[in-house]
């Protein structure tokens, strides 16, 4: 049994560990440009400038930030957990990470003779092993919120967590009508039969708006980000924290945006499938390298779209009263999910019985 | 580490660090489940115990603000008392497990298909639906049950 376990695969290995690190970076490099497009987005918006010092068109603006960060004093205070109040920052950066395992970025490129997949885990529960990891993303916003001993901070801990737990049932149901659908809870079986067939959006369109609204929760972005309201609760969770420690978690906050965009798109937008072109055949026309870089390409505008959508809301929409964010949704997003699955459901065995009834 | 972690579960003067200790027991138990090839099982332990009902856990801890000194001492004959019962259901376990019969279970385990979705699927709504159906109006009722406490204030 020993020697089938040290017979693995090197080579797959270390292409993982490559995949893992090119992603990783790609992450945080978008996160860091995602700072500097909300600030040019909210810019155009209000009728300003936005940043334009730091480089051609204020772009190196985020190395500047993150340098600002770094340099700063550290302080934990001193009422604080020590332990905990490290950890908080750190879990919320692993969460918001640990989703991008599952998100396939194209199909497979040929390299040096082998099939290079670029999807780290092709898991066969792939959607659920992003709600599992979403649920534990709630801990990094807690643990941060309680071990900073401050009243404003547990508030606002709490609120955040309460608030991404029920936005995750009516996400999770949407989600059903959806796999009621597909028959698979791949993300790479799921893309694959867009690529077939049409996208699913035009199957789920209240789904898919039931999981934006929620993803927009999940991700505690205005008009859902009371967790940050700064007319009642100072700071937020992160009142407490400083230098980098703060950094991580508005950091992550980016982190996730972006992967919940990259989710959208693979689950209702066809994920790396090139809108309006037969991707066999023109990945046999022109090889299969080509054919994968442009789907990576073609993914990242759809992200990038998305992620525009996100700040546009932002810098649109006011926020919601505590009250108002539970009413909608526990009264409104959730039976409406569930009518969505029902009605889905209702339509899926009709067809599986020819239209008769 | 799901000894560790159930340990210091316990020992934890500190109620919220009883509670992430727990989550880490948790974790681990995902972790073996994984190994048995059971990855469904594995999720679902994670989101619902770990993600959900340990939050709401936390939530109380948090706002109840408990410390280790404000907690009362117990008697302590109560204490021997749990030492006691405690011993004899360890007992009743090994007792029990001593004999059981563990090359049939190792084999149904090396085919490791039975944790995968599809299968479990399969098991659920086909051989079991009677009981699933059963437990699933259980949980239904324990619903109403809550709104209608609730209702009351």
């Amino acid at each position: 049994m020993y020697l089938t376990l040290l017979s693995v695969d090197w080579f797959l290995l270390i292409e993982k560990a490559v995949l893992i690190a090119i992603i990783i970076s790609v992450s945080l490099l978008v996160a860091m440009y995602e700072t500097w497009g909300e600030r040019k987005v909210a810019a155009f918006m209000q009728d300003r400038r936005g940043p334009n010092r730091a480089g051609p068109g204020g772009l190196f603006q985020p190395l500047a930030d993150g340098l600002k960060l770094f340099m700063k004093e550290e302080i934990i205070p001193n009422s604080s957990n020590r332990f905990l109040f490290v950890l908080g920052p750190g879990l919320a950066m692993l969460t918001a990470m640990m989703t991008s395992a599952v998100v396939p970025w194209s199909s497979h490129f040929n390299l040096f003779g082998r099939e290079i997949s670029l999807q780290i885990a092709d898991i066969n529960i792939g959607i659920l092993y992003i709600f599992g990891v979403v649920s534990m993303g709630v801990y990094g916003i807690m643990i941060g919120g309680w071990a900073s001993n401050n009243k404003f901070s547990l508030l606002a801990a709490i609120r955040g967590a309460s608030q991404i737990i029920s936005y995750e049932l009516a996400m999770g149901i949407s989600i059903i009508a959806l796999l009621m659908i597909t028959g698979s809870l791949s993300l790479k079986d799921i893309v694959e039969q867009q690529q077939r067939g049409h996208y699913y959006i035009l199957l789920q369109p209240l789904g898919f708006l039931i999981f934006l609204i929620c993803a927009f929760a999940e991700c505690n972005r205005t008009p859902f980000d009371l967790s940050e309201a700064e007319n009642e609760l100072n700071f937020g969770y992160h009142q407490e924290y400083s230098s980098m420690k703060l950094g991580f978690y508005l950091f992550a906050e980016y982190v996730n945006m972006f992967i919940s965009s990259a989710v959208m798109a693979t689950l209702y937008w066809g994920g790396y499938d090139i809108p309006f072109v037969n991707d066999a055949a023109f990945g046999q026309a022109h090889g299969q390298n080509l054919l994968a870089t442009l789907q990576v390409v073609s993914l990242f505008v759809k992200i990038v779209i998305f992620i525009f959508f996100f700040m546009w809301v932002r810098w649109t929409i006011p926020r919601f009263r505590y009250d108002q964010l539970m009413r909608l949704g526990w009264k409104i997003l959730i039976p409406l999910a569930i009518f969505n699955m029902l009605v889905t459901g209702f339509l899926v065995l009709l067809k599986q019985n020819h239209w008769h009834f | 580490m799901a000894l560790v972690g159930a340990i210091l579960v316990v020992i934890s003067k500190n109620p919220v660090h009883s509670v992430l200790w727990l989550i880490v027991v948790f974790m681990a138990i995902s972790g073996h489940y994984i190994l048995l090839n059971a990855q469904f099982l594995a999720i679902v332990n994670l989101i619902v115990y770990a993600g959900a009902i340990m939050v709401l856990f936390l939530f109380v801890f948090m706002l109840m603000n408990l410390n280790a000194d404000t907690e009362p001492q117990k008697n302590k004959w109560l204490k021997i008392a749990g030492v006691v019962a405690g011993g004899s259901l360890l007992l009743v376990f090994v007792a029990a497990l001593k004999n059981a019969d563990m090359k049939n279970q190792l084999a149904v385990m090396n085919k490791g298909e039975i944790g995968l979705i599809h299968n479990l699927g399969m098991a659920l709504f086909q051989d079991y639906v009677v009981p699933f159906e059963i437990s699933s109006v259980l949980f239904l009722s324990a619903m109403v049950g809550v709104v209608v406490i609730g209702k009351k204030d």
